[in-house]
């Protein structure tokens, strides 16, 4: 009886935003982030991150696709037969995904003409199956909730700042495609007709290797490396 | 838990239920917004063929909308033609598509054609599709008055390498070279991008370094797509 208790005690003692379920969210972000860390989800950080715009735009799709992954997954836990339990998650991520492009579909045209197959690719994404099997399976809806966005929200941070160093070492600007792209480094298009009003290092050309795929690579590898030696927790001791 | 074979059916047959409705219903409440999405993507890529000569100074990508559509509505002629250059009558350019009409045989295949009018000259809009290294590639060229001289081009792609096939979209220089060149010599396409630099200025344009079978592509889809303009184009300008 006594054991009962305990446990109706502790089930109430859960609050609904503690230092756990923050943990749920920050640890993602650093101590492990799913890109640096898990080295999940590469293949579409190297592919869509030439620009900033898209990327945003990825990694709010994926945080949205992980986090009502999770918490759907996370639902029907107990229910799910555990002989079908991949396929199952299969078709929740994919219900999901296609939704999300659906609706990026009717809001905006061409960042969905721009992303095209990578949207679809988030089905494939590891980390979305990833956090279904290692945490939606055994944990309550909420937090497997939170997961799925300090997850989401992991991946996308990595994208953002790769797609930063690489728009604007490749193409000078910062947010292209979007209603508020700037212009950051090298020549404007009146340079050459009136040197005055000019941009930061106007001299400066663009980088074509920043445009493709492997330059994302060595963003991603030094940023691996940075986040390796400032925390001192992923190194290993062997 | 190992369930029995029943109750895997009855949930999985539930689940793909649940997820086909919810999908059904995503697509039709998204439907009318992505068609009108699409619609109003393709109409702006015909007109910024024609940017030059929109009039007031104006630009495609400064355009609403619905200033797109009330021009396309305004000053575009959309007519059909078939294999042997007759006008199709009483069907819109715009319903055409060239990825439908290559799956036809070749005799019955139609083609859009859109003409725009300014208040000086009248602009033949052609439409061509062929194939890039990865996947298929297409384009607007717009031809002047004279139906020789090139007074615009846009290219687009489903999914050649972002930085070197993808530059025909994306580096407007690549389109920007087609402006000024003669279509046709001798009655025959002679339009061509050619691999390390345009020889004959007339009608040769430079290719893309790195990408060489996107550039042989769009020479082949060139040659291939407005040859079938020919007898349309041969009847109006007699």
């Amino acid at each position: 009886m006594a054991e009962i208790l305990d446990k109706v005690k502790t089930v109430e003692k859960e609050p609904f935003f503690g230092p756990k379920e923050r943990k749920l969210l920050t640890d993602p972000l650093m101590d492990n982030n799913p890109i640096t860390v898990q080295i999940l989800g590469v293949c579409s950080a190297l592919a869509i991150t030439s620009l900033v715009y898209p990327s945003v735009v990825m990694a709010i799709s994926v945080t949205l696709v992980t986090a009502f992954s999770n918490l759907f997954t996370s639902l029907v836990r107990e229910y799910i037969p555990k002989q079908v339990r991949m396929i199952v998650q299969l078709v929740i991520i994919a219900t999901l995904v296609t939704i999300v492009e659906l609706a990026l579909k009717a809001l905006n045209f061409p960042i969905w003409k721009q992303l095209s197959v990578y949207i679809g690719l988030i089905i494939t994404n590891c980390i979305v199956m990833g956090r279904l099997e290692a945490y939606a399976m055994a944990n309550k809806p909420w937090r497997s909730f939170l997961d799925g966005i300090g997850n989401g929200l992991g991946y996308g941070a990595i994208l953002v700042i790769v797609a930063i160093i690489r728009e604007i070492l490749g193409k000078g600007t910062l947010f292209a495609g979007s209603p508020v792209e700037i212009k950051i480094i090298g020549p404007n298009t009146t340079y050459l007709i009136d040197t005055t009003t000019n941009t930061f290092f106007s001299w400066y050309a663009n980088n074509n290797l920043m445009v493709l795929p492997a330059a994302a690579l060595f963003i991603i590898g030094i940023l691996i490396w940075i986040h390796r030696s400032v925390n001192a927790k992923l190194v290993d001791i062997s | 838990m190992e369930s029995s074979n029943k109750y895997i059916i009855t949930f999985i047959i539930i689940m793909t239920v649940i997820a086909a409705v919810a999908l059904a219903g995503m697509r039709e409440i998204t439907m009318s917004a992505s068609t009108k999405n699409e619609e109003i993507f393709n109409k702006r890529s015909i007109l910024l063929t024609v940017n030059d000569y929109l009039g007031d100074g104006l630009n495609v990508s400064d355009l609403t909308d619905e200033q797109v559509l009330k021009m396309f509505k305004e000053q575009v002629e959309q007519v059909v033609i078939n294999q042997k250059g007759e006008v199709v009558p009483n069907m819109l350019a715009e319903k055409i598509d060239l990825a439908v009409e290559k799956k036809k045989a070749e005799s019955e295949r139609l083609l859009p054609l859109f003409v725009f009018k300014n208040d000086k000259e009248k602009f033949y809009i052609l439409s061509v599709r062929g194939s890039g290294l990865w996947d298929e590639i297409w384009g607007n060229i717009a031809v002047k008055s004279d139906l020789n001289t090139i007074a615009g081009a846009t290219f687009d792609h489903k999914g050649e390498t972002p930085g070197l096939g993808a530059e025909i979209k994306d580096n407007p220089s690549f389109p920007g070279q087609f402006v000024g060149k003669q279509l046709f010599r001798d009655g025959e396409v002679a339009i061509l991008v050619r691999k390390g630099g345009s020889q004959d200025k007339m009608y040769e344009v430079d290719g893309i370094s790195g990408a060489t079978i996107t550039s042989d592509g769009v020479t082949e889809m060139l040659q291939r797509g407005i040859a079938n303009y020919l007898p349309y184009l041969e009847t109006i300008q007699n």
